[in-house]
């Protein structure tokens, strides 16, 4: 019996994440930030209809860098695991950490225990109410889960992208305009080039929302809201 | 597509589908099993479980949408088991339910919809068309029958409005799930008959919404009149029937001022007559 090739944990390991990260830096940079009334989500999308943007929950948001494919199942289920929860359950205990706990463990397992890894990064973000914070979670391919505050970058360039921003987000939440316009500014810097509206998708998370607090704005509302 | 662990993995968009298959404890059908049993073994009680019955709502069309009531009455037996239980629910933007038969599972049908259609929407990035909403209830009125065999019936009564051909429209089911549509009016429960007989009466195509929410309390007001499962407005502790409208703009609820001035009006044209 021939014995298999020997490759040692570490490698293996270091192999898949190699392997991941290359398939994740290949796209666009995604930014959430937070402002005044809630957090900003935007991201230069060339298409209309597939989003990397979306709506999970009564005040959770998700977004998606890295392989389609991947990211949208991680997004069905996110909404899944929501939904049932709020029916189970009541529709305030749906909360983002326990979704981020979900997305890290399963991402985590896969990466262990799968040939291919995701090449998926994702964002998790939730707005408080009445005198609570936002929480924004990042999770990686791996499963590692970060705690971000003001601003999360995912996909693309991100750590270029998260340097860019670094200096300019003020350290109390901007108003939804400055942050639409530093976000555009940062994905225009790490792409060198200037951004066509059409291709920036762009949702919010809006406190002063009622019930379902996720707006999307098509190229169209962002133009007339930065006009 | 690979399946994740330590999430829910499912592939339809369907939230009913999901709960029937993996959850069948948490749908209204309750069995464990997720193939539903042979009707010769369904267990029957001799007498029907006692549970509070919901009873009289009704739609009516208008020259805009629909406007959909209910009164707040729901009975136990001979007994008055609640007197401001809310039969009419916003369903999404675009529609609306009310409801009749036992209460419990009644109510939990109208949230098992609403979950259903903003499931659909999230993970289709649109909403469902309002015949494709109507046809989900449908399904899950159906789903639903073993139950009604124990006694536990519930009827529900849908209105939407159809944006695609910009009109209100009516939905009507019965116990094995069928669905019919209503071209004017529909009233259900225990004092439906006596509110279709006034909606016979005073319908007009093309109403006003301000005259078709006169129709519907005034047909409520007749039925509780003649029923005594249907509650009238109650002026003492100052409990009246709930109204919505749906229409192009969206769904909105008839404040309950605006209900009670109604029925001023119309009591006290009643008490002149009396005279």
């Amino acid at each position: 019996m021939p014995m298999p090739y020997y490759v040692s944990p570490e490698q293996m390991m270091q192999d898949k994440a190699e392997y991941a990260k290359k398939g994740i830096a290949k796209g666009r940079s995604i930014i959430a930030m937070e402002y005044v009334d809630g957090i900003l989500l935007a991201a230069e999308n060339p298409s209309a209809s597939l989003h990397k943007i979306s709506e999970i929950y009564d005040s959770i948001a998700f977004a998606g860098a890295g392989k389609y494919s991947e990211f949208e199942n991680l997004r069905k289920a996110g909404i899944r695991h929501a939904d049932l929860k709020g029916f189970m359950y009541s529709r305030e205990d749906v909360t983002a950490r326990s979704l981020a706990n979900g997305y890290s463990q399963s991402l985590g397992t896969i990466f262990s225990q799968e040939m291919k890894p995701l090449e998926v990064e994702i964002l998790v973000v939730q707005i408080g109410h009445n005198g609570h914070t936002n929480e924004m979670y990042r999770i990686s391919f791996d499963g590692s889960i970060i705690d971000e505050k003001q601003f999360a970058v995912i996909g693309g360039k991100s750590e270029a992208v998260q340097a860019a921003l670094k200096e300019k987000v003020p350290a109390q939440p901007p108003d939804l305009k400055t942050a639409l316009n530093l976000s555009i500014l940062a994905l225009e810097q790490t792409g060198n080039q200037k951004l066509s509206l059409e291709t920036l998708e762009v949702a919010v998370l809006d406190r002063t929302r009622e019930n379902r607090k996720f707006r999307r704005y098509t190229p169209a509302d962002t133009k007339q809201f930065l006009a | 597509m690979m399946k994740l662990p330590f999430l829910p993995n499912h592939d339809d968009a369907s939230f009913f589908d999901f709960l029937t298959r993996q959850h069948p404890e948490l749908t209204p059908g309750g069995s464990r099993s997720p193939e539903p049993l042979p009707v010769h073994e369904l267990p029957r009680s001799v007498n029907p479980v006692m549970v509070p019955q919901a009873t009289t709502v009704l739609a009516i069309k208008s020259q805009q949408g629909v406007v959909i009531a209910g009164d707040r009455r729901a009975t136990e037996g001979f007994q008055i088991a609640e007197r401001r239980i809310e039969k009419v629910f916003k369903i999404d933007d675009y529609s609306a339910m009310a409801i009749a038969g036992a209460a419990g599972p009644c109510i939990e049908m109208a949230k098992l919809f609403q979950t259903e259609l903003e499931h659909y929407e999230k993970l289709e990035g649109m909403q469902l068309s309002c015949e494709g909403k109507a046809n989900k209830l449908g399904q899950m009125v159906k789903a639903n029958l073993p139950m009604v065999f124990q006694g536990l019936v519930v009827m529900p009564l849908y209105v939407g409005y159809d944006l695609k051909r910009g009109e209100g429209r009516i939905f009507k089911y019965d116990l094995a799930g069928g669905r019919y549509e209503e071209s004017d009016y529909h009233a259900i429960g225990s004092g439906g008959k006596d509110a279709r007989n006034t909606m016979r009466e005073h319908f007009k195509k093309a109403m006003t919404e301000q005259d078709a929410l006169k129709l519907a309390l005034l047909a409520l007001y007749n039925a509780a009149d003649d029923d005594v499962g249907t509650g009238g407005p109650d002026l003492i502790r100052g409990i009246y029937p709930t109204a919505k409208i749906v229409n192009g703009q969206g769904i909105t609820d008839v404040s309950e001022s605006e209900i009670r001035s109604v029925y001023e009006a119309m009591l006290a044209t009643r008490i002149a007559k009396e005279r």
